[in-house]
C-alpha cells in the first residue's frame, strides 16, 4: 500500500469519513460541470428536493455540444440550444458561477480551469467527464466521475470512492526534437496497456517529466485515463507556481504567499513508498501514431502495424478488430497511410502552446488538396491569444479552417464528424471505433505538430523531416 | 429492449436471469452509446440506442438483436469493459435495455463506479469461466441465479464463485448503493472539513 505519495497527503487531507462498506467519504475541493453530464444530476437534486451544499465550489462552462462554426443562438442545433438552456437555468438557479460563450473565458473545461487558475495544487477536483485527470498536472488529485456522483458533490460536496493504488511513471532523460508530450503518453500507454490503470493514480516523475512546461503536463495526465488510470498527477515545482501566478482566479498578494509556503510542502517525499514502480526511456521514443482502435495500439513513425504474433494473447483479439475496422494490414508502414481529415484541438492539445507548435510547422506551407483541415482552441482565451501572436492568420493562410473554441472532433457530438470511413489525423485523445462522428470513421492519434506534418503531405509523416529542413 | 422500465431500488440480494454475452476486450462507453445520443436532458430514451453503430453494422446479428436474447438480464463480457469516456449515459442504457448485472473479467473504473451508483452490480470472473459461458453451446449458462450475499452463481449444472468489490457488494445487500443519503449523514463532519481545508481560507477571487 502507497505511503506519503502526494496522493496518499491529498487522499488523507480530504477524507471525510469511512463509510460503513469500506469506501471513503472524500471532500471535492473543486467541481467542475458543464452540459452534457450535470442536467440528470440537477435533476435528482430537485427529485430529491435536495440543494447544491456549496455553490461556490462548483463552476461551470460549456464545451461539448458547442458549434465551432456559427455560435450564435439559438444554437442550429435544437438539442444543442436546449443543453446549453439548462445549464444556464440550472446554475442561475443554484448561484454557480457559468463561464457562457462570449464571457472571454469559455472553453473546454479541462483548459478553462487551469487558464483561470481555478486548478490548484493539493486540491481534489471532479468533474463528470473522464479527462478531468488533466488537472493532476498542478499537483491536484483529479478524476472523472458519473452523473450520480455529480448529483453527490452537488448535494454534499463529497463522494464516495475507494482509495486507488499509486504507481510511479519514472521518465528517464529526455525526448529528442519533434518529439513531444504527446508521443511520451501514447508511448507509455502503449508499453502498459490500457487497463493496467485500473484501480491506480499514475504519479509521472522523473527528468523528462521535469522539464516538460505545464502545457505539455497537461497532456500527459490528460490521457492517464486512455492508461486505464482514472487519475494521473505530477508533483507541483517552481513551474507550477509561475504558470499559476496572477491567473485570475489564483490567490492574489498576502494570499499568494500563503498559497506558496503550503503548495511547496506538497509532494511525495523521498522515501515515499508506490505501489508499483515502471521505469521508460523517453529518449527512445519517436514521434508517435496510433494504428487501431484503442489508444494502446500505437508505434513510433519508422515502425510497422505489429504482426498479430508478435502481440500478447491479450492483445490478440483488439487487434484482430483493429486490422479489419482500420483496413490496415498487419506490417504495413504507418509512414504515407493517406489521411482526408486533420484535427488540432480537444483538451488533450488545443492549448496555446500546442497551436504555437503547429503554427510553426504550417508557416508557409499549404495544406495538400486531399486534405480538410481544423484548429479547434480550447479556449476563447486560447483564441484570442492566439490571434494576438497572428497564428490564427498562419493557419488560415495554409489552408487550415480557423475555428471557434470547442470539444469539437474529439468526440464529435456537434456537427464537426467525419463521414463515411474518412482516415483522420487528430490531436485528440480517443481512436474508438466511431468515435469523430462516423460509425465507420478512422482515427490515428498523434501530437499537434504531426498533424500539421499530415497536413501539409495528405499523409502521416515524420514531423522532423518538415522541422530540420 | 423490455416495454416498462423501473430502476433497482433498495437492497439487492439476488439476482436472476438469462444470460448475453458480448464478446470482445476494451469495449469502450463510445461503443456502448454514441456520444451524439449524449444530446439530452434525462436518459429516459437511451435504452433503444445501446450499442446503435455496433447494431446497426451487423444489420440484426448483434447479441443485442437476437431473438432469443431479448428477456436477458445478465451481461458477459471480457476484460476492461466500459473504458473511455466517464459517460454514466452507458450503464443507464444497459440498464433501460434491460440489463440488471453484468459479470465480466475486468471493468474500467469509471464505468464501475457508475454501475454500483445507479444499483448495477459488476462481478468479475476468470478469463477461462467467462469464455466458456461465452461459447457455452447447450444451455448450461443460459439462466443464472447470482446470491449476492454469498457471491455465488448457480447454472443449471454448476456452482462458481464471483467476485465483488467488498464495498459495493455491502452496499447492495444493505441497500445504501444509492450513496448520497449516506452521504449526507456526515454533513457535520463535512462542514469542519471544508473549514480546515488551506486553500479554502486563501482562494478569495471568485470562489
Amino acid at each position: 500500500m502507497s505511503k506519503d505519495t502526494l496522493f496518499d497527503k491529498v487522499w488523507n487531507l480530504h477524507k471525510v469519513s469511512s463509510l460503513p462498506g469500506g469506501s471513503d467519504q472524500i471532500f471535492i475541493g473543486l467541481h467542475l460541470i458543464h452540459e452534457v453530464t450535470s442536467p440528470q444530476a440537477f435533476g435528482a437534486l430537485k427529485d430529491k428536493s435536495l440543494t447544491v451544499k456549496f455553490p461556490s465550489r462548483t463552476v461551470a462552462t460549456v464545451d461539448h455540444i458547442v458549434p465551432t462554426d456559427n455560435q450564435s443562438r439559438p444554437f442550429k442545433d435544437n438539442l444543442a440550444e436546449q443543453m446549453i438552456k439548462t445549464l444556464e437555468k440550472n446554475c442561475f438557479q443554484h448561484k454557480i458561477k457559468f463561464f457562457n460563450i462570449g464571457s472571454g473565458s469559455q472553453g473546454i473545461v479541462h483548459v478553462v480551469a487551469p487558464e483561470l487558475g481555478l486548478t490548484q495544487p493539493g486540491m481534489t477536483i471532479a468533474c463528470g467527464d473522464s479527462h478531468t485527470s488533466t488537472h493532476g498536472a498542478f499537483g491536484s488529485i483529479a478524476f472523472g466521475i458519473g452523473t450520480s456522483q455529480v448529483r453527490d458533490v452537488l448535494a454534499t460536496q463529497t463522494i464516495a470512492m475507494n482509495k486507488l493504488k499509486v504507481r510511479q511513471i519514472w521518465c528517464e532523460n529526455q525526448l529528442s526534437n519533434g518529439v513531444y508530450a504527446k508521443d511520451l503518453v501514447l508511448h507509455i500507454i502503449n508499453k502498459l496497456g490500457v487497463k493496467a490503470g485500473v484501480g491506480f493514480a499514475y504519479e509521472f516523475a522523473g527528468p523528462a517529466i521535469n522539464e516538460l512546461s505545464m502545457e505539455e503536463r497537461m497532456t500527459i495526465c490528460n490521457m492517464s485515463i486512455e492508461g486505464g488510470a482514472r487519475c494521473g498527477y505530477i508533483n507541483p515545482d517552481e513551474k507550477t507556481f509561475s504558470y499559476m501566478k496572477n491567473k485570475l482566479c489564483a490567490p492574489k498578494n498576502e494570499n499568494w504567499g500563503k498559497a506558496l509556503t503550503w503548495w511547496k510542502s506538497l509532494k511525495s517525499d523521498e522515501d515515499s513508498i508506490y505501489d508499483d514502480v515502471i521505469k521508460v526511456d523517453a529518449s527512445k521514443i519517436e514521434p508517435t501514431v496510433t494504428w487501431g482502435i484503442t489508444p494502446g495500439q500505437s508505434i513510433g513513425i519508422n515502425q510497422q502495424i505489429p504482426l498479430l504474433d508478435e502481440l500478447s494473447p491479450n492483445d490478440k483479439l483488439v487487434a484482430e478488430e483493429a486490422y479489419e475496422y482500420m483496413s490496415f494490414k498487419p506490417g504495413q508502414s504507418i509512414k504515407d497511410i493517406p489521411v482526408e481529415v486533420c484535427f488540432i484541438g480537444s483538451c488533450t492539445n488545443g492549448r496555446i502552446s500546442d497551436l504555437r507548435v503547429a503554427a510553426k510547422v504550417l508557416k508557409d506551407k499549404k495544406v495538400s488538396k486531399n486534405v480538410k483541415a481544423f484548429v479547434v482552441p480550447g479556449s476563447e482565451k486560447v483564441a484570442n491569444e492566439a490571434k494576438q501572436e497572428g497564428l490564427d492568420k498562419i493557419f488560415k493562410d495554409s489552408g487550415f479552417q480557423w475555428r471557434e473554441p470547442g470539444c469539437s472532433m474529439c468526440l464529435a457530438m456537434n456537427s464537426d464528424k467525419l463521414i463515411g470511413n474518412q482516415i483522420s489525423a487528430s490531436s485528440s485523445n480517443r481512436n474508438f471505433k466511431g468515435r469523430q462522428g462516423s460509425p465507420s470513421g478512422r482515427t490515428l492519434l498523434m501530437s499537434p505538430a504531426m498533424v500539421a506534418a499530415a497536413a501539409i503531405n495528405g499523409k502521416v509523416s515524420d514531423v522532423r523531416d518538415l522541422l530540420n529542413k | 429492449m423490455k416495454s416498462e422500465f423501473t430502476p433497482p431500488i433498495g437492497k439487492i440480494t439476488q439476482i436472476n436471469g438469462q444470460c448475453i454475452s458480448l464478446i470482445g476486450n476494451d469495449i469502450d462507453t463510445d461503443r456502448i452509446i454514441p456520444a451524439r445520443f449524449l444530446k439530452c436532458v434525462n436518459f429516459n430514451s437511451l435504452g433503444q440506442s445501446v450499442f446503435e453503430d455496433d447494431r446497426s453494422t451487423l444489420k440484426g446479428h448483434h447479441p443485442f438483436d437476437l431473438e432469443k436474447n431479448k428477456n436477458a438480464t445478465i451481461l458477459i463480457v471480457n476484460s476492461n469493459f466500459g473504458c473511455g469516456s466517464s459517460r454514466e449515459h452507458a450503464p443507464q442504457a444497459l440498464m433501460r435495455w434491460g440489463i440488471r448485472a453484468i459479470i465480466g473479467e475486468s471493468f474500467a473504473d469509471i464505468f464501475y463506479s457508475n454501475c454500483i451508483a445507479i444499483g448495477i452490480p459488476c462481478f468479475t470472473l476468470s478469463k477461462e469461466l467467462i469464455q466458456k459461458i461465452q461459447k457455452n453451446k447447450d444451455d448450461k449458462f443460459l439462466f443464472l441465479e447470482i446470491d449476492l450475499k454469498k457471491s455465488l452463481a448457480k447454472s443449471k449444472d454448476l456452482n462458481f464463485n464471483l467476485e465483488i468489490k467488498e464495498s459495493s457488494r455491502k452496499m447492495f445487500l444493505s441497500g445504501e448503493w444509492d450513496a448520497t443519503s449516506t452521504l449526507l449523514d456526515n454533513e457535520n463532519l463535512i462542514e469542519n472539513k471544508f473549514n480546515q481545508l488551506p486553500y479554502i481560507k486563501f482562494n478569495t477571487n471568485l470562489l
